[in-house]
């Protein structure tokens, strides 16, 4: 059975304005994707530990060493819009 | 009227002071010129990726340490997804179900009883930058736009969250006065409220006194110094009982304290629930403290405040106002090394010229705390000159400031102002002849047993000699003299 | 008669130390082909021709390693100064301020870049149709796709554009386009090759990988990009060995388990079975012990990834927010209308089904169930290999079940389009290494043989496939070259 998602609620969470159309579309098409990857919840893995890493290490530092970085002109270059040596974004209406 | 108890939970958050940012090598400083400390990996640019900053990782277990926590054997990061322009990844890296420190205790005192608190959990993550709402009011809902600065981005921030186990304003301020001092002894932080090195949410509720559940919490957020925690919560509390008193129920929310008015705000309520979607950070290693490394990090703890301040106490036989004063002051160390330095003199008279006359000086110089450590010897010497009686007390005041401000010894100054009390008896008594010779009504009415007059006389003696005799030498000569 | 551009670096290298050709006219012969082919293929997005001319004619190539040879880079890998746009318009104007490392390593020894080539957005696909400029073609085919997501730089070593390239495997993003352009893809162990500056598609799963025309290059180029960087927490710390060392050392001995599930398995091509089951015997033939082995779990591999891999895409491309870098929309009232119509205009359908896919997977009330049970299964998947390395050195499958398949034939359907990556998915969530191999044609097109082997024993996965690659001296050329004028 494909699965039924809220695709206005994963649309938002994500901040992805989507078109009529691809509403439409992902809700199909993501329902068949899901329904193929529910087959995980077929493999008993209860006492299994889950892997973050193929690899595992543990205790990876840096030392607390400063380096060089930006400029700050080389910094605000890829800026989409700049003012007094800040990034200028529209307006906030949410409190985080 | 129902009996509420107010039940709150501290959330800390403090900067640690290392010199580099979290998880990239950019120099961790407050106050630099708009995106000044940035580099590729806390810009979050496309490819970059963190590289956890050791002494940031000890800085967090020495706090657990030092509040008593368990220091994990595996932690980890986790990402913490919500979109806001301050955070140039979109996620916070922070700590979620593996935190580094938990279950340790906060012992504070208020109004002399002895109370404990809770800490539930100490986590490392990183910092957000700054935004500044522009336009024509400065206020967020009114800004035409915004504008971000990353130099704060990334910074090593230690979320310190206590368990529900305040139960005033009052132990609010007892636990974050107390967190603060052991922050600040630590070295680990600046512990600024004021630049935001050290901010504190409160988790307020109430429940009817005697029962267990906890009510419905509201997250208060915005208070800017201690003293603004404890008001709004007590606002706070008010509020709610009010509220409850009236019929109302209590929504779960987050309000803004406003300082000005005094008040907790509501703010504009989410559309959207938060969801942070945590999830195991792939980009960094778990961490796994050995027992060695956690060990040596606990040797290296520095005496915790509590435990100096019943040290004082007890081994310099200090009042517990005294002894709190000193060892929670900068001058501990001044304290310490000037009973090293003054052997004979009085813990108590050590204390009192320092919290009294060093710290006055200070204030009022600026000196340094490595000036004074510097001139040690000035200080102790001018301690036993007021000691030894050579001069009064007020003289050794003045002495010992002008010996500091001037780097100059003590015994010059006494010398040049002539401040050396005069205790010798045959020079006391040749003036207090002459003083007597010259009020003969007054010595008679001290024969006549009219005794008080004494301290006339005593005056009369300090003014021939300029102020420089010893006043309670002058006056047993005075009476030797007058009896015979 | 081959072009300067259509022989193996080693080969070049050789010509080069003797004097007898300069780098220059190596990276003037690909500088010629791209101009000759490109129109047709769509391999590269960025050029960068006056700085291959300046690389090469400062290049020194010292025997052996990557000096002086001409180098494409997949446009997911940063480079300082250089657009890097992750076949995005999201990044469309996004230059970097810094380099990855695998090419600040590259162009310390003196290698010559001609440019970035196309790719999947964000590495997500199998065809480089995902590209939000244009698609890239098979050289074998025109009509065909080259796999992907790295098909711009397969398409590039293939039809000798390129002499070499890396490019990046998070599902089988390398081996996949290798393999369907008759290449050999070389996905290294998890860690072995610094991720600091491939922008990432899915964290735990991204490699960089090489593209080039014979194993013994793949030995050079990989020993050039091998080894630790501080710079990623991931980069393991073991020393590097050297990888062209003992490639001549034979199979004779080798145990080489076959895969045979997935040979048999419906939906591998006829003709994909038969090459790689020749293949096979071919390694029997050279000595090696031969037999069949199960990986009970790699079933359920594909699945597993199609939760983890979304998953860590919806944050790792939460990034692209039109604030600090990247494309904006217009005129937006506040931030999250702005955040919404940037992400919305700049990503491409299959970035933004696998954005929605992975925040599902994330959000409150599922992550046990989805993410969660994805990295239980992730872990059975390396543990059947674990056990597989009990009694083998080598396993052997297809790389992918079929050969290059038309443009256009998979677009309308994301699963049948995941389906591409069914025997490549499992090394890249076990991070061990893997490589694919040409093994010959079915119907005209290239057949891809895929070795896997054990984490960081990459010198046996190349030694192996060198003596395969020797033994059957794979020679055909893509029909788009055999038209060149000479
Ligand atoms: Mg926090
Ligand atoms: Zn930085």
């Amino acid at each position: 059975m494909p699965v039924e998602i809220d695709v206005d609620h994963v649309a938002r969470l994500a901040r992805l304005a989507l078109t009529d159309d691809e509403r439409e579309r992902f809700r199909a098409q993501l329902g068949l994707i899901l329904e193929h990857a529910e087959r995980v919840t077929e493999v008993a893995a209860e006492d299994v530990p889950p892997t973050a890493h193929p690899l595992p290490r543990a205790n990876v530092f840096r030392e607390d060493v400063p380096e060089p970085g930006l400029s700050h002109e080389l910094a605000l270059s890829t800026a989409p819009q700049a003012e007094d040596g800040r990034f200028r974004v529209p307006r906030i209406t949410e409190v985080e | 009227m129902t009996d509420w108890e107010t039940v709150v939970g501290l959330e800390c958050h403090v900067e640690l002071s290392t010199a580099t940012k979290m998880f990239c090598g950019c120099a961790n400083v407050f106050g630099a010129p708009p995106n000044t400390n940035v580099c590729p990996v806390c810009l979050g640019h496309p490819g970059t990726l963190p590289v956890a900053n050791r002494r940031a990782v000890e800085h967090t277990i020495t706090i657990g340490l030092a509040l008593g926590c368990s220091i994990a054997e595996r932690s980890l990061f986790h990402r913490k997804n919500y979109f806001y322009p301050d955070m140039p990844k979109n996620f916070q890296i922070s700590q979620y179900d593996l935190p580094l420190c938990t279950a340790g205790t906060l012992e504070v005192q208020v109004e002399g009883e002895a109370r404990s608190i809770g800490v539930h959990r100490v986590h490392l993550e990183e910092d957000t930058g700054k935004t500044t709402h522009a336009g024509s009011t400065g206020r967020i809902a009114e800004a035409e736009y915004a504008l971000e600065d990353y130099n704060r981005a990334g910074v090593p921030l230690v979320e310190i969250v206590s368990e529900p186990d305040v139960r005033a304003p009052e132990e609010a301020r007892a636990y974050l006065t107390e967190l603060r001092q052991i922050l600040e002894t630590l070295g680990v932080s600046d512990v600024r409220m004021e630049e935001g090195s050290l901010r504190c949410d409160a988790n307020v509720s109430l429940r009817e006194r005697g029962t267990d559940e906890l009510g419905t919490k509201v997250e208060i957020k915005n208070m800017n110094s201690i003293r603004s925690v404890e008001r709004a919560i007590r606002y706070e509390a008010e509020r709610q009982a009010k509220a409850l008193e009236a019929g109302e129920t209590i929504v779960q929310e987050t309000r803004h304290w406003d300082e000005n008015e005094g008040v907790t705000k509501s703010l504009r309520s989410k559309e959207y629930a938060f969801d942070y979607r945590y999830f195991p950070e792939p980009d960094l290693q778990p961490l796994e403290p050995s027992t060695e490394w956690v060990e040596d990090l606990r040797k290296a703890l520095p005496e915790l405040p509590a435990v100096r301040r019943a040290r004082f106490a007890k081994t310099y036989d200090l009042p517990a106002d005294v002894a709190a004063q000193l060892a929670d002051g900068e001058l501990a160390s001044l304290f310490e090394a000037a009973i090293v330095r003054a052997d004979g003199l009085a813990p108590r008279m050590i204390a009192n010229w320092l919290t009294q006359n060093v710290a006055g000086i200070r204030n009022e110089t600026g000196l340094s705390l490595e000036d004074l450590h510097a001139q040690l010897d000035t200080i102790v010497e001018v301690i036993k000159l007021v000691d030894a009686e050579s001069i009064s007390s007020l003289a050794g005041k003045e002495v010992l400031e002008e010996a500091l401000k001037a780097k100059r010894q003590p015994l010059e100054i006494v010398e040049e102002r002539g401040l050396k009390q005069v205790s010798d008896s045959a020079e006391l008594l040749r003036v207090i002849d002459a003083v007597l010779s010259e009020n003969p009504a007054q010595a008679e009415q001290f024969r006549g047993g009219k005794e008080g007059v004494i301290g006339f006389l005593v005056g009369r003696v300090m003014k021939a000699t300029g102020g420089s005799a010893n006043p309670k030498e002058a006056q047993r000569l005075l009476r030797e003299r007058l009896r015979a | 008669m081959a072009d300067l551009c259509d022989l193996p670096a080693h080969a070049l290298t050789e010509r080069i130390a003797s004097g007898e050709i300069t780098a220059s006219e190596v990276a003037e012969s690909c500088l010629a082909r791209i101009e000759a082919v490109d129109e047709r293929l769509g391999a590269f997005l960025t050029v960068t021709a006056d700085l291959a001319r300046e690389q090469a004619a400062s290049a020194g190539a010292s025997a052996g390693g990557v000096g002086g040879i001409p180098l494409a880079l997949k446009d997911v890998l940063a480079t300082k100064g250089i657009r890097t746009t992750c076949g995005s318009r999201i990044l469309e104007p996004y230059v970097p301020p810094y380099d990855c490392t695998a090419w600040e390593r590259l162009q310390a020894a003196g290698s010559v870049l001609l440019g970035k080539t196309n790719c999947d957005e964000f590495a997500m696909g199998s065809s480089t149709e995902n590209s939000a400029f244009h698609p890239t073609r098979n050289p074998w085919d025109l009509d065909r796709v080259p796999g992907g997501s790295s098909g711009g730089s397969a398409a590039a070593v293939a039809s000798g554009e390129a002499v070499w390239a890396l490019g990046t495997d998070t599902g089988g993003s390398v081996r996949q386009p290798a393999s369907l352009c008759g290449i050999v893809g070389l996905k290294p162990t998890y860690g072995l090759v610094s991720r600091y500056g491939l922008i990432a598609f899915a964290s735990s799963l991204d490699h960089v990988s090489t593209f080039t025309r014979d194993v013994r290059d793949a030995a050079t180029l990989l020993s050039g990009i091998a080894g630790h960087d501080p710079r990623d927490s991931t980069s393991l710390p073991e020393p590097v060995p050297d990888y062209s060392a003992g490639l001549d050392d034979g199979v004779r001995g080798l145990r080489v388990g076959v895969v045979e599930s997935w040979l048999s398995g419906e939906g591998v091509e006829p003709g994909v079975a038969a090459s790689v089951r020749e293949g096979a015997e071919r390694f029997a033939r050279l000595g090696a012990e031969v037999d069949t082995v199960e990986l009970p779990n790699a079933e359920y591999a594909l699945s597993a990834y199609y939760l983890i891999a979304p998953a860590e895409c919806s944050s790792n491309l939460a990034r692209y927010d039109g604030v600090r870098y990247g494309h904006r929309a217009p005129d937006a009232a506040d931030v999250v209308e702005m955040n919404m119509r940037t992400r919305g205009e700049g990503f491409g359908d299959e970035v933004k089904r696998r954005i929605m896919l992975g925040t599902y997977a994330l959000s409150a009330g599922y992550y046990d169930a989805y993410y969660g049970q994805a990295q239980k299964v992730r872990t059975l998947v390396i543990r059947d290999f674990a056990a597989a390395y009990e009694r083998f050195d080598l396993l052997l499958s297809p790389t992918s079940p079929t050969v290059a398949f038309k443009l256009g034939e998979k677009t309308e359907n994301p699963l049948a389009m995941y389906l591409a990556d069914v025997f490549t998915i499992p090394a890249d969530l076990a991070g061990i290494p893997a490589i694919s191999i040409p093994s010959g044609l079915s119907d005209g097109l290239p057949v891809g043989l895929q070795l896997m082997g054990r984490a960081l024993d990459e010198a046996t996965v190349l030694r192996a496939a060198w003596a395969f690659e020797q033994d059957l001296g794979f020679s055909d050329r893509p029909p788009l070259l055999q038209e060149l004028p000479a």
